[in-house]
């Protein structure tokens, strides 16, 4: 006999929370405390050589955070999450485990800006070299393997185009390379695409976005596949060999399939820094219980609205995988059957100056630079974000000058579709 | 501790079995035959009464250097109220937290309800084999994660010892005491209930009311695959 497991919805409300065995609060209490006392000079040793599970200051690890990162580790079917500061502090102490100065990583070229800053200026400076592989192109992540290599690193669905990527084909890819797959599935959110389900090793998220979904908080987390296996090769030595600052403990054999998780925690977290406050840890905690609630209106409203926009005679083009004939709707069938997600692009057929218009003339949407918020939010990429390129380079960039970026929220479709049809008729 | 496989989500060819034909010829046997696991997916009431039920455990291979995983658990077991048993030949004379280390199984000298191996799947069988000419035979063989020999389970079975394979005592008291989640782990547990109020800092009971959480069947499938192959 095996147990009967639980659905997502029940998941997204119920783990990693159970009541406070203290004072019985049902709620997830906020531990906004810095550190915790040791029961005696043992134990606190016990837990400074990771002998005991345990508290000992919240660097390194919060009960509110380990309530949140126990949600989304069972959201995503990983073994273990650890809670970062931001989506980018997830990536620097992912990437921290893998890569020593030298050592390179094959990423999207089709990423988020913000991500494609980090893996080009800061994390060169680290001595990380990025290689780019085209999404369109499973071949280009192959023929940029190396021996150098250490990881491949996608988005399941990738900002700002809103287009599905192949993670089965790319996780081929890095098999055959023998390094893991790192996905960042913010924008698809487990409710959408588990990509561990499809082969990632290692799922990232700005919490920000989506998971948290009311705009305001920010956050981001790490999840262990626990399907890596760290030691063979010897080629990621931060798992597989002894580590000097816990006295020769091996962290792949001491803790399994949640060893990367651990590494992150009592290495990347504990010696970079970037902890995540207790406070946005319940707020985000808040947001994931209605998560699949939230996601059904983000599609549906998206879906709507991406509809409503390809038949406007203001329009040039609309970018959704969501929509029939659209160039990624067979890979999001296929990876995202409950909806493509609530992020797109459209072109206007005003070109720059019908853009500037738009976004200026819009009442409901909010103008600026983030997605994944219960608002409807709109963003020109050519004249804010991307403003100090040319055009060839914003068109290179996926900001063509007639290209507006939508993120649709949970409002009513219909005073949605009124906003944006007023805007693109004054 | 070291790695372990998680429940897998399928129902066991056994349980399907039971369910679709009800009282068949072949589900009476198998529920005659309830000692006979699914080494894929144990209940969580399956090792929530292993723990609960054994008071002395025998460690096969507990090694005495504080950094390595046998001692990590022999530690952690011992806090919880275990009686521990160091067992290993190298180390006689030796103890370990207090306890002195024995040569064999047999050296022991008293009865044990459960053996603890930490070695190697292909050096599995010889301490079954130990284990089953005791004059008392130990309720519970359990393997230690990434070890696994399902013909030295199947004998052990035979003679009415409950087996578990491929999991570490620790990590699975962590789990079902919830205490694991401190670490951001995935304990696949589920509770509305008050737990027992921790009576020494963060340990929590193992008696704490819970069903099934999530799963982490890609982190299982793999774990299977690399047993396969090897």
């Amino acid at each position: 006999m095996t147990d009967r497991l639980p659905g997502f919805s029940t998941l997204a409300v119920h783990a990693g929370a159970q009541p406070d065995p203290t004072t019985g609060a049902r709620a997830t209490p906020i531990y906004q405390t810095t550190s915790f006392v040791f029961n005696d000079a043992d134990h606190a040793a016990s837990l400074f050589g990771l002998q005991a599970f345990g508290n000992i200051y919240t660097r390194i690890g919060n009960p509110t955070n380990a309530v949140l990162e126990e949600r989304v580790a069972a959201l995503e079917g990983g073994t273990a999450a650890l809670a970062v500061a931001s989506g980018h502090a997830a990536q620097v102490v992912v990437l921290q485990q893998l890569l020593r100065p030298g050592d390179e990583f094959i990423a999207a070229r089709k990423l988020y800006g913000g991500s494609i800053n980090q893996f080009t200026h800061a994390f060169k400076s680290f001595g990380w070299n990025v290689m780019w592989g085209d999404p369109d192109d499973i071949g280009s992540f192959e023929r940029a393997v190396t021996p150098h290599t250490k990881a491949i690193f996608i988005e399941s669905i990738s900002n700002p185009s809103g287009s599905v990527t192949d993670i089965e084909a790319i996780s081929t890819v890095a098999r055959k390379a023998g390094v893991p797959l790192i996905v960042d599935n913010t924008l698809a959110t487990p409710y959408l695409i588990r990509p561990i389900d499809h082969g990632a090793d290692i799922v990232v998220h700005s919490l920000t976005k989506f998971l948290a979904g009311h705009g305001n908080s920010l956050g981001g987390i790490i999840v262990d596949a626990g399907t890596f296996d760290w030691s063979k090769d010897n080629k990621y030595p931060v798992l597989s060999e002894p580590r000097p600052e816990y006295h020769g403990i091996r962290i792949q054999e001491t803790f399994g399939n949640f060893a990367f998780a651990i590494a992150c925690r009592v290495l990347g977290l504990r010696d970079l820094g970037p902890a995540l406050s207790p406070f946005n840890a319940f707020m985000i905690l808040t947001g994931i219980e209605t998560l699949p609630l939230r996601m059904q209106k983000h599609c549906e409203n998206a879906r709507a609205i991406a509809e409503f926009l390809a038949g406007h005679a203001a329009v040039a083009a609309v970018n959704y995988a969501g929509l029939p004939g659209d160039k990624y709707n067979n890979l999001a069938r296929k990876y995202a059957p409950k909806g493509a997600g609530a992020l797109f692009t459209f072109s206007l057929k005003g070109g720059y100056d019908a853009g500037v218009n738009l976004v200026s003339n819009l009442k409901l949407f909010s103008h600026l630079a983030n997605v994944g918020d219960t608002r409807s939010l709109v963003i020109h990429p050519a004249s804010t974000t991307h403003s100090q390129l040319d055009d060839a380079q914003k068109t290179k960039a996926g900001a063509a000058p007639d290209m507006v970026r939508l993120s649709i929220g949970i409002e009513d479709k219909e005073d949605l579709i009124a906003d944006l049809e007023q805007a693109l008729t004054a | 501790m070291a790695a372990e496989p998680a429940t897998w989500s399928l129902l066991s060819p056994a349980c399907r079995a039971m369910v679709g034909k009800q009282i068949s010829a072949m589900a009476i046997f198998l529920a005659l035959d309830n000692l006979r696991m699914n080494h894929d997916a144990y209940p969580d009431n399956y090792i929530r009464e292993i723990l609960n039920t054994v008071k002395s455990i025998a460690m096969v291979g507990a090694s005495p250097v504080n950094v390595r995983p046998s001692y990590f658990a022999f530690k952690y077991l011992a806090q919880r109220g275990y009686d521990m048993i160091p067992v290993n030949p190298g180390h006689v004379g030796k103890n370990l937290l207090g306890k002195p280390f024995v040569a064999s199984l047999a050296d022991i000298g008293r009865p044990v309800d459960m053996i603890d191996i930490f070695r190697n799947s292909n050096r599995i069988m010889p301490v079954v084999d130990e284990a089953l000419k005791l004059m008392t035979l130990p309720k519970v063989i359990w393997m230690q994660l990434g070890a696994r020999d399902d013909a030295a389970a199947a004998k052990a079975e035979a003679a009415g010892i409950k087996v578990v394979m491929n999991r570490c005592p620790k990590i699975e008291y962590g789990r079902l005491s919830s205490e694991i989640s401190w670490m951001g782990v995935n304990s696949r547990t589920l509770s509305s209930k008050r737990a027992p109020m921790p009576t020494q800092g963060m340990r929590l009971s193992l008696n704490r009311t819970s069903v099934s959480g999530g799963e982490t069947a890609a982190s299982d499938r793999a774990a299977k695959n690399k047993n396969d192959l090897s």
